[in-house]
């Protein structure tokens, strides 16, 4: 029987809170982390709303200990927050013992930074210490030197709005492969000009609280975060007599082939995933307890999504709902602070709200549960879906 | 475990190596701090429209998978997996600049949607209407090797048979302006031909794409077989000898079985210290190879590396453009690569005849 690939910590900072703990008191609390934005000077400040994580970038450095003259990104400050959080969670008190590797996500990278002194960097030389943290591997780099991950497999993905999910899955994959005895997946994104404007341009940007699976959905809040499992061999499991939190059971990743941002209409490439991730898992779609679904509030992602579990699970659709509207859209993130709800989902047996919704989609009958629901749950089945026809499916099961 | 099988090559760099036929015959040499690649016409392969739209990564990365599955005689693959260091530059560095300088008004989307990392595996998805497995790997200069790891584990476990596997990266100016800047580009002109004496600090900045059909299946048409790969993100000096030997014999081979080695040397004097390490110290007597005078540096030019190893298999030959040192070889049976950037993000990739 395929048990899946063991989870044994987690680590998370988003709006909603600082680690896992804050988050699930949050979730359970109906505590929504939107806000208007104050960290990043837009013009478009009173036109949009953001999950924004409260901490300053040196609040940040204060707290891991890291020296003022850095070079870190935000992504790569949040990014380390909950890598350290899930380490500790899964307490792992020497990295070396084992064979242990780090996949990490992201989409913004160091664009903070970039866009602050892209023009400064060619005047003086007071922050060009940044420039060489601009490229994507750069937060996963810091992140594994400072967890002391050494001398090991470590890498970045992205592939947009799946990134995280994408990372959960192929740590899943190098731990059945037998490349490594423990990994740490997840990933970080934190708010810029350059994605608040690329958004902005898309007109998928909500100037009000997002609402998920809502008729008069509005569009998106982008929200900043991070989030990182460790996942373990069964054998280590074994040897450390390790807690197992919840299993990565299956997943899987396809492509729409049909847009480069937008999503097909019928959701071909999210039924794709579901059906994949179904089949790793060796599961039927009854077999689905709760979907935490992308849910993003945009007209396209919803209307696609929605159609895509209806394909999937026909008229048997399971509980469902988007946690967006506490944290907004993390980009690369998502799948990872997803996965982290998922499982507290698991732990606690509690279906999470899709906060803000009121009024049912025209295009079809399933609406999302809108309450915090007690129900024992065994399977959950997260989506991620991104640009580039990128759509992930990842199953967490007790 | 099935074995895994270079089945056909699409490579656009600095050479003219676009074309499947030749293998560096003719060979043209800069005196730069930046290389261009030589663009095949790529409205043999894409409408005008959407060429223009395009930035070169896209447009190399979507030829370069074309001619790679023409190589391979395939029109359809399970998967797409690519590599990128820095993503695409051209468009970001489009969104960001109109971004700044207009204070954040009058913004177009398209730059935004082409700016995007996986925009190149995106695309050659929606050009071959491939709703596989479909990921982007952004590791510095471990992305070509991260993407060809993922393809090999899926290929050796039979979950998938045809996989397109590549790298990709692209110029773009205000990124290479502000990298001389910091002296990660050379401060000079350096003449490609005598690049490994340039004794200076920094590489000639390069850009390309190579794209490769790998199949658990081996065809007439095979170049080469790729056995193993690791990637490491730090590795101390005192430490490379070593893991190579150990790399070697997880993959059931060893150090006297090399027939050749291609390493990644770029110039620099700061960090080709590794690759005089190996080629003075455990593969003194092996034939090496190397070829960023030819490719440039950028963080996928491994890819074009990768090219070379399969390329010199199939043919039984290495172009003495090539050679770092001349040593006899009577068959070519099993090839080493080894590349770094910058002292991180250490790869070793073992190829065989097929």
């Amino acid at each position: 029987m395929n048990k899946g690939v063991a989870i044994t910590g987690m680590g998370i900072i988003s709006a909603i809170g600082n680690n896992v703990e804050e988050n699930y008191n949050s979730l359970i609390s109906g505590n929504k982390g939107i806000s208007r934005i104050s960290k990043i000077d837009t013009v478009h400040k009173n036109a949009i709303m953001v999950g924004e994580i409260a901490f300053t970038n040196k609040e940040l450095e204060q707290q891991l200990g890291i020296p003022p003259d850095n070079n870190y990104s935000r992504t790569a400050l949040l990014g380390l927050v909950a890598a350290k959080e899930a380490m500790k969670n899964a307490n792992i008190l020497d990295v070396t013992a084992y064979k242990t590797g780090l996949i990490s996500a992201t989409s913004v990278g160091g664009m903070d930074m970039t866009e602050k002194y892209y023009y400064d960097y060619l005047e003086t030389d007071a922050h060009r210490k940044y420039i060489e943290g601009h490229h994507a591997g750069d937060s996963t780099q810091k992140i594994a030197e400072e967890l002391g991950i050494k001398e090991s497999l470590v890498t970045t993905i992205s592939t947009a709005c799946s990134s995280a999910a994408n990372a959960i899955m192929y740590g899943a994959r190098l731990i059945k492969s037998g490349k490594l005895d423990r990994v740490v997946v997840g990933g970080a994104d934190c708010l810029s000009k350059f994605t608040i404007n690329g958004f902005k341009t898309l007109m998928i940007l909500s100037d009000t609280y997002n609402t998920p699976f809502d008729e008069n959905r509005k569009g998106l809040n982008l929200g900043e975060a991070a989030a990182f499992l460790v996942l373990e061999s069964d054998a280590l499991v074994a040897k450390e007599n390790k807690k197992v939190l919840a299993y990565v059971k299956g997943y899987g990743n396809a492509n729409d082939a049909y847009h480069q941002t937008a999503s097909s209409e019928n959701g071909d490439g999210a039924t794709l995933a579901m059906e994949k991730a179904l089949k790793v898992a060796n599961l039927k779609p009854e077999a689905i307890d709760y979907i935490n679904a992308h849910g993003t509030a945009t007209g396209n992602n919803d209307l696609s999504e929605g159609r895509a579990i209806i394909r999937v699970f026909k008229d048997a659709v399971p509980d469902f709902s988007s946690t967006k509207p506490y944290t907004g859209h993390t980009l690369a993130a998502a799948g990872g602070i997803e996965a982290v709800y998922s499982i507290l989902a698991l732990q606690n047996n509690v279906i999470f709200p899709n906060l803000n919704f009121t009024t049912p989609m025209k295009e079809f009958a399933i609406r999302p549960q809108v309450e915090i629901k007690e129900k024992e749950l065994n399977t959950v089945l997260s989506n991620s879906l991104g640009f580039g026809g990128n759509c992930s499916t990842v199953i967490f099961s007790k | 475990m099935k074995k895994v099988f270079i089945n056909g090559c699409g490579v656009i760099s600095a050479q003219k190596t676009f074309d499947n036929k030749a293998f560096l015959e003719e060979v043209i040499t800069y005196n730069d701090r930046v290389m261009p690649v030589v663009n095949p016409v790529y409205k043999d392969f894409i409408s005008g429209g959407a060429a223009r739209r395009m930035a070169l990564g896209v447009k190399m990365g979507v030829v370069a998978s074309n001619l790679a599955m023409q190589d391979a005689q395939i029109d359809s693959v399970d998967a797409i997996i690519t590599g990128t260091g820095m993503g695409c530059l051209i468009d970001s560095e489009k969104f960001l600049s109109k971004l700044i300088d207009n204070n954040e008004e009058f913004l177009t989307p398209t730059s935004f949607i082409q700016s995007t990392h996986n925009t190149v595996g995106g695309q050659i998805a929606l050009g071959i209407q491939c709703k596989g497995y479909n990921f982007t790997y952004v590791h510095s200069g471990a992305s070509f090797e991260s993407a060809l790891l993922d393809a090999q584990l899926q290929l050796s476990s039979g979950e998938e048979e045809n996989i397109l596997v590549g790298g990709v990266d692209e110029n773009a100016p205000h990124t290479v302006k502000i990298h001389q800047l910091i002296g990660f580009v050379k401060e000079e002109n350096t003449a490609t031909s005598s690049l490994l004496e340039s004794n200076t600090s920094g590489a000639i900045f390069g850009e390309g794409a190579g794209f490769f059909a790998l199949s658990a299946k081996q065809q007439e048409s095979s170049y080469a077989q790729v056995i193993a790969i690791e990637t490491l993100n730090t590795l101390s000096k005192e430490n490379l000898e070593k893991r190579i030997i150990s790399f070697l014999e997880e993959s059931g081979s060893n150090v006297s079985e090399i027939d050749a080695v291609i390493l990644g040397n770029n110039g620099d004097v700061d960090f080709d210290g590794y690759y005089n390490l190996l080629s003075e110290g455990v593969f003194a007597n092996t034939q090496q190879v190397y070829y960023k005078h030819l490719s440039g540096e950028y963080n996928t030019a491994s890819s074009f590396g990768f090219w070379l190893g399969a390329k010199v298999l199939k043919t039984q030959s290495i172009p003495d453009v090539v050679k770092l040192n001349q040593k006899q070889t009577s068959t070519l049976k099993t090839i080493l690569l080894y590349n770094q950037y910058r002292g991180e993000n250490h790869s070793f990739t073992l190829l065989k005849q097929c």
